[in-house]
């Protein structure tokens, strides 16, 4: 452990100031400042609830539909702030990498660390939701953790690769905004996967994105949750697909990030 | 690799792709590729084949022009760069930055600036507080540390990112062109530190432009020409030897006529004026023309420094010499000479006629030559009399 701090004691330190900056940076002159974390999302929340909960009747037979569909989008949320803030993460560095040689790879963790601290302060307004409509909260909650971990990787990897892809071809970044808002709706987020036909709800369900979403559903807001284990009959090994995706995506993400990182301060 | 070397560096070369070529879209990865089909692709040779090591507790100079290769070859020695060939070892700890102040923000106040900075350096939280006394003292900031850094001037930017940079523990320092910014007062803080890097016996590499700093500090110094190095050497040799890659250039030439500084009647003109340089003397040839009768011209001439500054001059009724009448059409010829006193550098000629009255103006010419001093030392004053300095 001593030494494993050592080596990466640069790494770190600078983990934590980037974070710092970031933070203070981000609300900086709005009057309700961090408020803004929590604010955000609770509104976006509203907005979604009263148009697809209210007036499209998406919910179906969901019951608390409300936390259900907070949940998708904290989530989501997270997915897309690492995403798109990792597309630029480099190219916005240009500055600093042509004075400074430091791990290029501590710009990419400190997005999404960044992300994490908003991710965990959104699930406050989670809980309190849960508490006032009144979900019980089993021992099954204790699988956010995986599931947050595998948020974690999949996401930090997409990032990865975006911010590298940036540096080379700067259509990347409309090319992913496009992309997002894409997968934002084939991801089961604003609707139940019961709404749409079982053989493509199979196939849209292996997005480790929609796998996330719904699991955590499932162990935390409502049974009543379309997951991956219940569309496949209760198929344990099936996880393995979008979990496989998260891993082989972070291996080639992290090797090509590496192999391109030399190149930054010249090719910004 | 030997103990006492610091940094070897082995047949390095850096190849730059220019950026025309570049892809940087999809649809450009194509048309590139057709491109490339024909077989040209443009390279910009930015360093060829250099080698070097430098000591242990050396204090290595990197001089040469601009465009040189000195900053390319410094960001590589930082491992900002990748070298296209070759190899770069270093021993010990290499303080990664090259610039002073890097990563400051100046949304953030000179307090939050301090432990961001200080995280580039690798300090710790703790550490920088530790320190934190220290760098505001020495920075002279006390009260503004505060403020944004937007709200300070860019001395005070300067001075605080200084600060933070003595700060630095490495075993190999590089540094880039520090003394070019700052007044008097910071110069001399830069001095204080240069003199306690040498005494600690720290290793550092220093690109500069400044000859008479590369007296002062190098041990040794290397020159850097069109990529390639033309020599390592002492610094009193290497300064000579930059100062001469300026001396190549003529040292004799004429001015063009016309000149938008120029006014007055044009009773008499300024026919042509030519200026000569070498060690001992500097002179002027001037010719006079008669557009009109004239009796009694008095011509002037003042020696001015680049920045404006007027060094001196005189003119023919002060050194009380009566320049002869002039008949429309004749010239007059006339050569003075200057003992060459001025320091190393680059200076203008002012010239003007004037009636007798030392008022009216018949041709006053701004800007008439301009003359180079190449000298083989810099003060940083204009004049330079030379100086007999003897111990009693």
């Amino acid at each position: 452990m001593n030494k494993f701090l050592q080596r990466y004691r640069y790494s770190i330190i600078l983990l934590k100031q980037l974070v710092k900056t970031d933070f203070k940076l981000r609300y900086q002159g709005s009057a309700l400042g961090y408020a803004w974390s929590l604010l955000r999302p609770l509104f976006i929340f509203i907005i979604l609830y009263v148009v697809f909960g209210v007036f499209l009747k998406a919910k179906g037979n969901i019951p608390h539909y409300p936390v259900y569909l907070l949940l998708g989008i904290v989530l989501w949320n997270y997915f897309t702030e690492v995403t798109v803030g990792g597309v630029g993460a480099i190219v916005g560095k240009g500055d600093l990498l042509r004075k400074i040689n430091f791990p290029k790879y501590v710009l990419i963790l400190a997005g999404s660390s960044s992300a994490l601290i908003n991710l965990f302060l959104n699930f406050i307004i989670i809980a309190f939701f849960m508490f006032i409509t009144h979900v019980a909260v089993s021992w099954a909650a204790i699988i956010m953790a995986p599931l947050i971990l595998e948020l974690f990787i999949f996401s930090i990897a997409c990032a990865f690769f975006l911010s590298a892809l940036y540096v080379k071809f700067r259509d990347v970044s409309y090319i992913w905004e496009v992309a997002v808002q894409g997968a934002f709706y084939s991801t089961p987020i604003l609707y139940p996967l019961s709404l749409i036909p079982v053989a493509a709800a199979k196939i849209l369900i292996l997005n480790p994105m929609a796998q996330i979403i719904q699991d955590a559903r499932y162990v935390l807001v409502t049974k009543n949750t379309q997951t991956i284990h219940n569309l496949y009959g209760g198929d344990n090994w099936i996880w393995c697909i979008p979990i496989g995706i998260t891993i082989v995506t972070a291996i080639l993400a992290a090797s090509y990030f590496r192999k391109q990182s030399k190149y930054f301060a010249e090719e910004v | 690799m030997a103990e006492e070397i610091a940094i070897k560096v082995d047949h390095v070369s850096k190849d730059f792709i220019l950026p025309h070529e570049k892809t940087s879209s999809i649809k450009s990865i194509f048309t590139n590729a057709a491109k490339k089909r024909n077989g040209k692709k443009e390279t910009q040779h930015a360093l060829k084949d250099i080698s070097f090591e430098i000591k242990k507790g050396e204090f290595f100079g990197i001089v040469g022009r601009n465009g040189s290769g000195k900053s390319t070859l410094l960001k590589i020695l930082a491992g900002i760069y990748q070298p296209t060939n070759g190899t770069v070892k270093t021993e010990g700890k290499l303080v990664p930055f090259i610039e002073l102040g890097v990563g400051f923000n100046p949304e953030l106040t000179g307090r939050e600036n301090v432990y961001l900075n200080g995280a580039m350096l690798g300090f710790s939280e703790n550490e920088v507080a530790n320190m934190y006394e220290d760098i505001v003292n020495f920075a002279e900031l006390d009260r503004f540390m505060d403020q944004k850094l937007k709200n300070y001037s860019s001395g005070m930017q300067v001075r605080l990112a200084f600060s933070m940079a003595t700060k630095a523990k490495a075993d190999i320092l590089l540094i880039d062109e520090v003394l070019a910014v700052g007044d008097a007062d910071f110069q001399r803080k830069c001095f204080n530190y240069f003199k306690q890097l040498k005494n600690d016996k720290t290793t550092v590499v220093f690109v500069t432009h400044d000859m008479s700093a590369v007296r002062e500090y190098c041990d040794r110094a290397l020159l850097i020409e069109e990529s390639k190095v033309v020599h390592i050497s002492t610094p009193d040799k290497i300064a000579q030897d930059y100062v001469k890659m300026f001396m190549d250039e003529p040292v004799l030439q004429e001015v063009s006529k016309k000149n938008d500084d120029r006014w007055g009647d044009g009773s008499i003109i300024l026919e042509s004026i030519k200026t000569k340089v070498n060690d001992e003397f500097i002179e002027l040839d001037v010719v006079i023309k008669g557009n009109k009768d004239f009796s009694m011209p008095i011509l002037g001439f003042r020696i001015c420094s680049f920045a404006g500054d007027e060094i001196t001059g005189t003119n023919t009724k002060k050194e009380k010499i009566i320049l002869p009448n002039i008949k429309k059409g004749a010239t007059v010829h006339l050569k003075c000479k200057i003992p060459n006193i001025l320091s190393d550098g680059n200076y203008r000629i002012d010239t003007a006629l004037q009636y007798p009255d030392e008022i009216t103006v018949a041709d006053w010419w701004d800007n008439a030559a301009t003359i180079s001093i190449r000298k083989d030392r810099h003060l940083p004053y204009s004049i330079d009399p030379g100086f007999i300095i003897s111990i009693i």
